[in-house]
């Protein structure tokens, strides 16, 4: 394997679930990833994106040490997960969207010296970068504010800090900005930018179902479903996939039982994904050819569904993602949950 | 990349020894800082332990029981302070640990986890000392309990290795109630009651059966209860249920399998967290 900062080799894992009193003995399988190869080079930002479920905590997992493979290979660093987790070790951090690590009781200023210790930085050099990145983040002035004090927003600005502040080689995100407001948002994706152009030699792994985030942010996007990797390239080039389709957005009252495979089944259209809204309902279209959309009116109209905002855009993210997918992630999302 | 081969990079950091040490103190920092900052643990962990012990003295008092067992009680109550701080905050700390988030954060750190452990017991330790020091000089105050030592030296020994001991135990079972709880204060729970009786903590063991005695003696503070009582009491070499030597022996045994214990459960632990992956999760 040549020296990435992080590769993967046909990676894969498995999770036996028990069964329910009854079943104890029965374990089921879910199969979390399967044949991932990623490539991420120095000083890259890469993305994976992906709806809840699709492998993207499980994949970070086994990069940062923390969950064995069930198959192939990955190396951070230039070292295995499983054979050397002791190396690569002190060479990356990890925040998680969300998470409330650390001790209520104690200050900000403290929680982040207590870390730091776990990674053997000086406290003299620990309190001079806890200080400058709780400034960049723009919450020096909590320094001395106890932790069980902060609003989540904050919190999670302190969970960032705590994931820069040893100063890594390979950064893990997971969801970093999950539950933030988008003020908040905003100043973390700013500082991850920051962060990263200051050193060439830092790399940076964010996982997010936030498209604009990894539209916004990241060199390279690898979309993840279901375990698998379907797509991997810079966000311009995923959308470039869609460049010769017509990207069509469309507001309308309630669909009266039109479905998504009734507007696909007509010819020239691709795609079609619908979601309801407080009115009614929206239609995302990827036609072959823009003439398609009078058949799609006319199905429309036979159905008396009527049109309240039409507009033709460029493709996003999101639009990659229906066609790789044939749903939107939030349709991907809520039949995960249902199941 | 260069950069993969070294920490050059990173010229502040230290491994090694250095790095075990500065673990353990960080995390030993919010036990002996932090939990001094709730002022209501002054009513929890020393006015409702003290209250036992008041009870427990009115009640020798009322039948008659010779003036030691005030002492013994009042011992005993510090003593308890140290138990409650093993089950609650030793044994069932890595499972809060896991709930909040902050296990994974610790394996996937360069760190040792033994570290960590240690690091909690001492801050756990010094924590308590504080309570229990209040409980003995305020017991002592309110009950005029005369102590005479024969052997500083012995009962230094004593207390040390019983702390060493019952943290040690406190390390080990910090793994095992992960290992084997869904809900960790379900053991806590069930190991509190149980252990106030089989050690003596307001009586001399040796009233108990010689063999049910024996098998209290597998938590540390049995011993070390007995033989600190011996050292301070005059009467006390009278209702020892061991000698002072012998219960000294066994502590250090105790330290040695505990650690011992510890070492390995964590390991064990730590495999299973990385093959399962289910160890790190927290279930809210």
């Amino acid at each position: 394997m040549a020296s990435f900062a992080i590769e993967t080799e046909n990676l894969g894992r498995i999770y036996k679930i028990r069964g329910s009193k009854k079943e104890k003995k029965i374990r089921k399988e879910l199969v979390a990833l399967q044949e991932v190869n990623l490539q991420i080079e120095q000083g890259e930002l890469f993305g994976l994106l992906g709806p809840n479920g699709a492998g993207k905590t499980t994949l970070i997992k086994i990069l940062v040490t923390l969950l064995a493979p069930s198959s192939g290979r990955a190396r951070v660093s230039g070292f295995d997960v499983v054979a050397e987790p002791q190396l690569i070790r002190p060479r990356i951090n990890m925040v998680s969207g969300g998470e409330s690590s650390g001790y209520g009781l104690l200050t900000v200023r403290e929680n982040l010296w207590m870390f730091s210790q776990f990674y053997g930085l000086s406290s003299k050099e620990a309190n001079r970068r806890i200080e400058e990145l709780l400034t960049m983040v723009g919450i020096a002035d909590r320094i001395h504010t106890k932790s069980s004090d902060l609003s989540t927003g904050l919190r999670q600005k302190m969970n960032i800090v705590r994931g820069f502040l040893t100063d890594p080689e390979v950064l893990f995100l997971d969801e970093p900005t999950l539950g933030l407001d988008v003020g908040a948002s905003r100043d973390v994706r700013r500082f991850i930018r920051q962060w990263l152009e200051a050193d060439s030699s830092r790399t940076l792994l964010l996982t997010t179902h936030y498209m604009v985030e990894a539209d916004e942010l990241c060199d390279r996007v690898a979309i993840i479903n279901q375990g698998r990797v379907l797509a991997c390239d810079r966000p311009s080039g995923l959308k470039q996939r869609l460049q010769r389709d017509a990207i069509f957005e469309i507001e309308t009252s309630p669909l009266n039982g039109l479905s998504a495979e009734a507007l696909e089944s007509l010819p020239e259209v691709r795609k079609a994904s619908l979601s309801e809204t407080e009115n009614g309902a929206k239609l995302d279209l990827i036609l072959i050819e823009e003439a398609a959309l009078a058949a799609v009116i006319n199905v429309l109209s036979q159905r008396e569904v009527r049109i309240m905002k039409f507009n033709k855009r460029e493709p996003t993210l999101e639009d990659v993602f229906v066609d790789l997918v044939g749903r939107s992630m939030e349709e991907v999302e809520k039949v995960e949950e249902d199941e | 990349m260069s950069s993969h081969s070294s920490l050059a990079q990173h010229p502040g950091k230290v491994s090694g020894w250095r790095l075990f040490l500065k673990t353990v103190l960080a995390r030993a920092y919010p036990r002996v800082i932090g939990q001094q900052r709730e002022k209501s643990w002054m009513f929890f962990d020393i006015v409702l332990p003290l209250g036992g012990v008041i009870a427990y003295v009115l009640v020798y008092k009322a039948i008659g029981a010779p003036a030691e067992y005030v002492g013994f009680v009042v011992m005993g109550g510090a003593m308890t302070a140290f138990w409650m701080n093993v089950l609650w905050s030793m044994s069932s700390q890595l499972y809060w640990e896991k709930e909040q988030g902050n296990l994974a954060l610790y394996i996937m750190s360069p760190n040792s986890m033994m570290a960590v452990l240690l690091g909690m017991a001492l801050g756990g330790m010094v924590a308590t000392l504080l309570r229990a020091i209040a409980i003995v000089l305020l017991g002592s105050l309110m009950f005029q309990v005369q102590y005479i030592v024969t052997s500083f030296f012995q009962l230094l020994a004593v207390f040390t290795l019983a702390m060493a001991a019952l943290y040690g135990m406190g390390m080990m079972t910090a793994s095992l109630f992960l290992l084997l709880s869904r809900e960790a204060w379900h053991l806590s729970n069930l190991a509190q009651e149980p252990i106030y009786l089989a050690t003596g903590f307001y009586f001399p063991i040796k009233s108990l059966p010689f063999w049910v005695a024996l098998g209290a003696s597998i938590i540390p503070l049995t011993l070390g209860m007995d033989a600190m009582r011996q050292l301070v009491f005059p009467s006390g070499f009278k209702i020892g249920f061991l000698s002072v030597g012998v219960e000294i022996s066994v502590l250090m045994a105790l330290c040695v399998a505990f650690l011992v214990g510890a070492k390995l459960l964590l390991a064990h632990m730590e495999k299973l967290a990385i093959r399962e992956g289910r160890l790190t999760e927290s279930r809210r």
